[in-house]
């Protein structure tokens, strides 16, 4: 039932923020390996990065960033952000990208989860966000359209975006992992399901993949906290682009899916001591989600690039007075789109 | 292969939650077998039994079951004129025992619903998991990634805000099927073999302005928070459709929840679904549905319930008023059918007096 997809038609974008990737690539070895890969350097990164052999892969530096963009430009690919400089460089149909501190996951039955596959099959299947189907995905082998689900819902429309989940370490906030130190994620959830249309959520940056040709602007470096920092807990760079993401699907008739694959996220940092910088991200979101659940895009809009511009003056106009962060974002945002129409559409190699 | 639980015993809750507070409503028109797999778990409950078809037919109850049993004699006995609301002939008529019960919480299953087992082999208590899922909150206005963050092991998301973590009160709490999975007619036509092996270790809440179809089989809600929302509609005999039951009450239940700030929670707990009905009397029962439902469906989606609507009696009988301006035109069905929609909320609050005016939640 998937459309049958070709290996050279995905990108595996990894933001690195380890130097050493050894044990992350061997890990994923069996799953990556037929891929093409893009490994951006977080920029603020100073070691030089480890990489085993065996990939077919491009790596980019501070350096290919800088020419590519511009040096007052890179500034916004620091720390997780360096994975959308792979975003914009890709000319790929399909992305997927994981956190370099994750490995594969084991499903239910102890088999090592194929988190490529899964994401594809999830972006290659139809969404149905019209209408709740309570056994979940009906694409999936063994489940269906339940009774009562109307039938001229039943083709669904493109998936554009895939989220995944993940285990151990489960994207809570600081309060919440600090509260619970020794909480991990065990349950495998064994369902994939199309997020309603108008129903908004925190999308994770950490296993995400997702259609270019269908959305590839509208996932955006362009909200940064000021006290950002390199672990997951202290920013909030991914949630602001997945609000934008998702509200941008629902306006062009796109699908959002959310669920398996899991993958394995490493245990790494202390969430007390993120308590202090993440502050600031968890008070934003009282003014983000309200914001972003009333926002109406217009008709003329159709593409993803023309979205992102009506979201960015919406952010200005109302966002932007509550605090000059968002008024900050909503001009990276047109900066981001005018990036992508220069560099992200036309041919680029990077530099050895 | 899937299978039903067998050793349900050792299973038992020491103590049996809201015993005295929930009622287990169970249609029937054949016999009451199934009661012997759930006895450790039903046993300490009242149960309801609307017998449905021919009344001079005995149902024999297991012994050891604290239960009241109605049939038509006693519906139309009950409710006189307003009897003409309650399905005949059809598993519909359930809903007179969410009309007549006293209690708190409603439990309603199908007698072909079994115990089933959970991954690890255990046999599971819907009941309880569906205490639990009414309980605790749900959270419909922004989707956590890990569902049920009140679930032990679970928490809310890194980017979901505070000031909804609380959630509102849950009204619904809809279970699942493994084995024989409620498809409808043509699906099950196609794929007579298909079985639901699938075990999905999840609660979520269904997300405010989102519709899904409810199955009346393995069900449980707030009698309090929405109980005359649970209308299930005319079906059966001398109507042109049947196996719509619970769709049309669970799309009124999700529009008037919406409304008022309450929640619907879908997925565990699972029971296991051992009987498949016969395809072809179903396309029969459901022919006229699969056509009215491409427009009952944008009825609801558009639906919009007026500001002073500020309880479950006044949302229904302004969505039935609403009913007959927009559906009649589909089929006179529908005409009859806000009717009924009317005459069930008069009978609701001659039966429950003290409950007509309760306030549930603030309406949007």
């Amino acid at each position: 039932m998937p459309i049958p997809i070709k290996d050279d038609e995905i990108d595996i974008v990894i933001g690195a923020l380890h130097s050493d990737l050894t044990t992350f690539m061997d890990a994923w070895r069996p799953i990556f390996s037929r891929f093409h890969l893009i490994i951006v350097k977080d920029p603020d990164l100073k070691e030089e990065l480890r990489i085993p052999e065996g990939f077919n892969l491009d790596v980019y530096k501070k350096l290919d960033i800088d020419h590519v963009v511009g040096t007052s430009t890179s500034i916004i690919f620091s720390g997780y952000s360096c994975r959308y400089f792979g975003y914009l460089v890709s000319r790929k149909k399909y992305i997927v990208s994981v956190d370099d501190d994750c490995l594969p996951a084991k499903d239910n039955k102890g088999f090592l989860v194929d988190a490529v596959a899964q994401h594809i099959t999830n972006l290659t299947t139809p969404a149905t966000p019209f209408f709740f189907n309570t056994l979940y995905d009906p694409f999936t082998e063994g489940a269906d359209f339940v009774r009562g689900y109307p039938f001229s819902l039943r083709s669904g429309v493109t998936c554009a975006l895939s989220c995944g989940l993940w285990h151990n370490l489960a994207d809570y906030d600081a309060p919440t992992q600090a509260l619970k130190p020794e909480e991990r994620n065990s349950r495998y959830v064994d369902a994939v399901l199309t997020v309603p249309a108008r129903t908004l959520m925190p999308i994770s940056g950490i296993n995400i993949a997702f259609n270019r040709d269908a959305v590839g602007p509208a996932l955006l470096p362009c909200l940064r906290l000021a006290g950002e920092g390199k672990f997951r807990w202290e920013t909030m760079e991914d949630i602001w682009s997945g609000m934008c993401v998702k509200v941008i699907c629902d306006h062009l008739g796109l699908g959002v899916k959310t669920g398996i694959p899991y993958v394995w996220r490493n245990d790494r940092g202390d969430a007390i001591a993120s308590l202090r910088k993440e502050w600031e991200g968890v008070k934003m979101m009282e003014d983000v989600v309200p914001f972003f659940q009333s926002l109406r895009l217009p008709q003329e809009a159709t593409t993803a690039e023309d979205c992102v511009v009506e979201v960015a003056n919406a952010v200005n106009e109302k966002l932007g007075p509550k605090d000059p962060m968002f008024a900050r974002a909503a001009k990276a945002m047109l900066d981001w789109v005018k990036l992508w129409k220069s560099v992200g559409v036309s041919s680029y190699s990077p530099g050895a | 292969m899937v299978e039903p639980a067998t050793a349900t015993q050792a299973a038992a809750p020491a103590v049996p939650q809201l015993k005295d507070e929930l009622d287990i409503v169970i249609p029937t028109i054949r016999n009451l077998d199934f009661l012997e797999m759930w006895r450790p778990f039903f046993q300490p409950y009242h149960l309801i039994i609307v017998q449905d078809g021919d009344p001079s037919k005995t149902i024999k109850v297991p012994d050891g079951f604290d239960y009241q049993l109605y049939n038509r004699n006693d519906i139309n006995r009950i409710l006189g004129p307003k009897a003409s609301c309650i399905s005949f002939k059809d598993s519909a008529c359930r809903c007179f025992g969410y009309l007549v019960s006293k209690k708190k919480y409603i439990f309603t299953i199908d007698d072909d619903c079994f115990v089933a087992k959970d991954p690890s082999g255990k046999a599971i208590n819907a009941l309880e998991q569906h205490i639990k899922n009414l309980l605790s909150p749900s959270t419909p206005f922004f989707f956590n990634t890990l569902y049920d963050p009140y679930r032990e092991g679970a928490d809310f998301v890194r980017g979901y805000p505070f000031s909804l973590r609380e959630g509102v009160p849950t009204a619904v709490s809809h279970g699942l099927w493994l084995n024989i999975p409620d498809y409808d007619a043509p699906t099950q036509l196609v794929k007579p073999l298909e079985r639901n092996a699938r075990y999905v270790d999840a609660i979520l809440t269904i997300p405010k302005g989102t519709l899904f179809p409810m199955c009346g089989m393995n069900l449980a809600f707030d009698r309090e928070l929405i109980g005359p929302a649970m209308y299930f509609g005319l079906m059966g005999d001398g109507q042109p459709i049947g196996r719509y039951d619970d769709m049309w009450a669970g799309w009124c239940t999700k529009v008037i929840c919406d409304h008022l700030g309450l929640g619907v929670k879908t997925g565990l707990p699972y029971i296991y679904h051992s009987k498949a009905s016969n395809p072809f009397v179903n396309l029969r029962k459901e022919y006229k549905g699969i056509f009215w439902q491409e427009e009952i469906i944008p009825f609801f989606q558009q639906a919009v319930l007026p500001k002073d609507c500020t309880t479950v009696q006044k949302c229904y009988i302004e969505l039935a008023k609403q009913v007959k301006d927009k559906l009649s035109k589909v089929d006179p069905y529908f005409d009859k059918l806000a009717e009924a929609m009317v005459t069930w909320i008069d009978a609701w609050d001659e039966l429950n007096p003290t409950g007509a005016a309760l306030p549930n939640g603030k309406a949007n």
